[in-house]
């Protein structure tokens, strides 16, 4: 059991952040060559590296969809990326973050441009510091971009929540753990469509007005990160 | 009509907005809302009438009239299956395997083309289920012996030709090889100075997108 | 995505006949090394290693457990790895396989033999409760040689780890101390492709070479020995083999 902490005092947070503030974030394209496209993110203290596979193959062949490709996605939490050592291998709830890093994904990218085929996005916590599912996505829409995966548009992520009654935007590790409400959102910023929902918590209308008011807002500042690293690959190779 | 947003030549993402209005949408490009956006990350072309954008990369989509190089990956009793580095494998009937005709009686077909085999070959053919039909019949293609493969981008291709040919021509002049180019990405090296060849290869697959890439791969010809 | 072509793979080995390799390297020579420490914030020490296009990240972590029977007094070391298909398109998901279990075998066993971690220090209660070190080696992306990689970076995030605190059954992890590695063992290894030796060999090279060894040298003693892959050495060959190895690793040593 944590201790009696007061994760707001005075409008600030443990870390100094302000309600409506983001942690800071890192965000870099096309950091490794065996796959089609790569990228990587990091907000706070949670670090994701995803890489993207594809067009290709989609084996097995049941699992092929005539008229349009199919989007699969890999969550995987490193060993290391946690405080107790994590085993390898699936979880209930990685295997449920893939799934709906699938529904965030599939909409946005053109997959009638390869029928029969997949794009494979495995997404590898570096690091975990809560947000987890939302770092990984945006490293995800960066490989899928980097890979030249025709796309609607780039989904970008964060999550808003509540913590002593309070909406507040981007929690950590602590505030998490004791936080009153977790709301991941990921959505195309352009378009406004949000295309990744969960809740976690109890809370009425008004509060997920502004809860969703904050998360879209960092999720627009997450974007703006995102095109900086895309940006940086036209650039001349040194 | 219509308005440009974005100069010729700008670096965009997927869903920038390159015009508005009654303009059309080009490779690269689809339209949304009355807009053309952009599909991929790559360079936007706005001078002519048709919005385009060129991607930075990606992966290889065959289509009818292409020549690739493709690698054969399985024999059936009158076909070859085809490996062209893409989601979609090519299939290579007996009939359009040759120029000459092959009897079944005399020759097998792994005598023909083996598993294994390097070939440029010609997309004929690509239905809507993405079905890729090629041949052989073309007299420029042929089977690969020898030299060096190198797998570039997809979307690096036309800068690897350059206008006109100009690039590859060049390349060929400098070190005396035989180049052949796949629209697949796949190269084949072959003769004179191989080494520098590759290099010169490897240098638009990585710099394309790059300005002034006709001076770079100079320079690394100049080695010679 | 097309398998390595067998022109490709001529071309490798043509090259390495005339002394000079396909990525214009000699015939001794390691791609661009480079190690980063502190890569995994979580983990109690961790490494980047990049050799030449090969990456793989290496975190330690500790935990508390139970002794070995036969070694009630001794903590536990523990090497892990996983070759996700993040890094390639030739790896599956899934429980480790053959590749992936033979390298956290020998990366360990080089560890081991040369007792470069003191088990003995690591107890905290005897019978009972004793500190695991667990080394997972995380490959990012496969250009070849991942095994010299990993153990490199194996042996650097171990040194560079600090130790959790431990109070009343808790392990306090914003508590680090010292960890102490008392051995610096480094894996080399070598490709033989008729009378000519490799070194670090690539992605492409792995499956043209008559056969490879993995040689695992401290300072001065020898600790660990794997020949790997298909094809045969003959004793005078392995005698060369270790010198060279021995020579290349003190090369890799300066990173640590």
């Amino acid at each position: 059991m944590s201790e009696d902490k007061e994760l707001l005092k005075d409008g600030k947070r443990i870390d100094g952040r302000a309600k409506d503030e983001l942690r800071d974030m890192e965000a870099e394209a096309g950091i490794l060559k065996r796959a089609d496209g790569s990228g990587y993110f990091r907000m706070g203290g949670t670090e994701v590296i995803a890489s993207v596979f594809g067009p290709r193959e989609l084996h097995p062949k049941h699992k092929q969809k005539p008229q349009r490709g199919i989007i699969q996605c890999r969550y995987n939490l490193a060993p290391f990326s946690v405080d107790d050592r994590k085993r390898p291998g699936p979880s209930r709830r990685g295997k449920e973050i893939g799934k709906v890093a699938e529904g965030a994904l599939s909409s946005i990218v053109f997959l009638e441009e390869f029928p029969t085929a997949t794009i494979d996005v495995y997404m590898e916590v570096i690091s975990a510091d809560a947000g987890t599912r939302c770092v990984a996505l945006n490293a995800g829409a960066i490989a899928l971009a980097d890979a030249g995966i025709p796309m609607k548009g780039l989904i970008s992520s964060c999550a808003a929540g509540k913590i002593e009654d309070t909406p507040v935007l981007d929690l950590k590790g602590e505030e998490d753990k004791d936080g009153q409400v977790d709301l991941p959102i990921a959505m195309n910023i352009e378009t406004g469509e949000i295309t990744l929902l969960q809740m976690d918590g109890m809370t009425d209308i008004d509060e997920m007005d502004e809860m969703l008011d904050l998360a879209i807002d960092g999720c627009k500042k997450v974007a703006e990160k995102q095109r900086e690293a895309l940006m940086e690959t036209f650039g001349d190779k040194k | 009509m219509g308005k440009k947003l974005v100069e010729d030549k700008s670096n965009v993402l997927p869903g920038d907005v390159i015009a508005e209005g009654d303009m059309l949408s080009g490779r690269g490009t689809y339209k949304e809302n009355g807009k053309v956006k952009s599909k991929v990350l790559g360079v936007a072309r706005t001078k002519k009438n048709r919005m385009r954008v060129i991607p930075l990369s990606g992966g290889y989509i065959p289509q009818e009239g292409d020549n690739v190089i493709g690698k054969i990956s399985g024999i059936g009793p009158s076909h070859w299956w085809v490996e062209l580095d893409s989601p979609y494998d090519g299939y290579l009937s007996l009939a359009e395997g040759s120029d000459e005709f092959i009897d079944l009686d005399e020759t097998e077909l792994s005598d023909v083309y083996d598993i294994g085999d390097m070939i440029y070959t010609e997309v004929i053919k690509v239905t809507s289920e993405k079905d890729v039909k090629l041949s052989m019949q073309d007299r420029i293609c042929k089977k690969l012996t020898g030299g060096r493969i190198i797998r570039i981008s997809p979307s690096k291709v036309p800068r690897l030709i350059g206008k006109g040919g100009s690039m590859v021509e060049m390349i060929k002049d400098r070190t005396d090889s035989r180049i052949i180019i796949g629209q697949n990405g796949i190269v084949w090296v072959n003769g004179g100075d191989e080494d520098l060849a590759v290099e010169a290869v490897k240098t638009v697959d990585e710099r394309g997108h790059e300005r002034g890439l006709t001076d770079k791969v100079e320079k690394i010809l100049d080695k010679r | 995505m097309m398998e390595i072509t067998e022109i490709e793979e001529e071309a490798a080995l043509d090259n390495i006949k005339s002394g000079e390799r396909i990525d214009d390297r000699d015939l001794k020579e390691f791609r661009d090394i480079e190690v980063v420490t502190g890569v995994a914030k979580k983990a109690e020490g961790s490494a980047k290693v990049v050799l030449g296009d090969t990456k793989v990240i290496v975190g330690v972590k500790f935990g508390l457990g139970e002794p070995f029977p036969d070694t009630p007094d001794e903590g536990m070391l523990m090497v892990n790895a996983e070759l996700g298909p993040m890094a390639s398109p030739d790896f599956e998901s899934g429980p480790p396989g053959k590749d992936a279990t033979e390298l956290a075998r020998v990366i360990d066993r080089g560890l081991r033999e040369c007792e470069a971690i003191p088990l003995e220090e690591l107890c905290i209660e005897e019978g009972e409760k004793v500190w695991k070190v667990m080394v997972d080696i995380h490959v990012l992306d496969h250009d070849g040689n991942l095994m010299d990689a990993s153990a490199l970076g194996a042996i650097k995030a171990l040194k560079e780890a600090e130790m959790p605190g431990y109070e009343d059954g808790e392990v306090l992890r914003d508590e680090g101390e010292d960890f102490e590695v008392l051995k610096t063992p480094i894996a080399c290894t070598i490709g033989k492709v008729d009378d000519k030796y490799i070194v670090d060999p690539g992605l492409v090279e792995e499956e043209v070479v008559d056969g490879m060894v993995t040689v695992t040298w401290t300072e001065e003693e020898l600790c660990s020995l794997q020949k790997r892959g298909n094809g045969g050495f003959q004793k005078e060959e392995l005698l060369e083999i270790f010198e060279l190895a021995k020579e290349k690793s003190s090369e890799l040593r300066k990173f640590i």
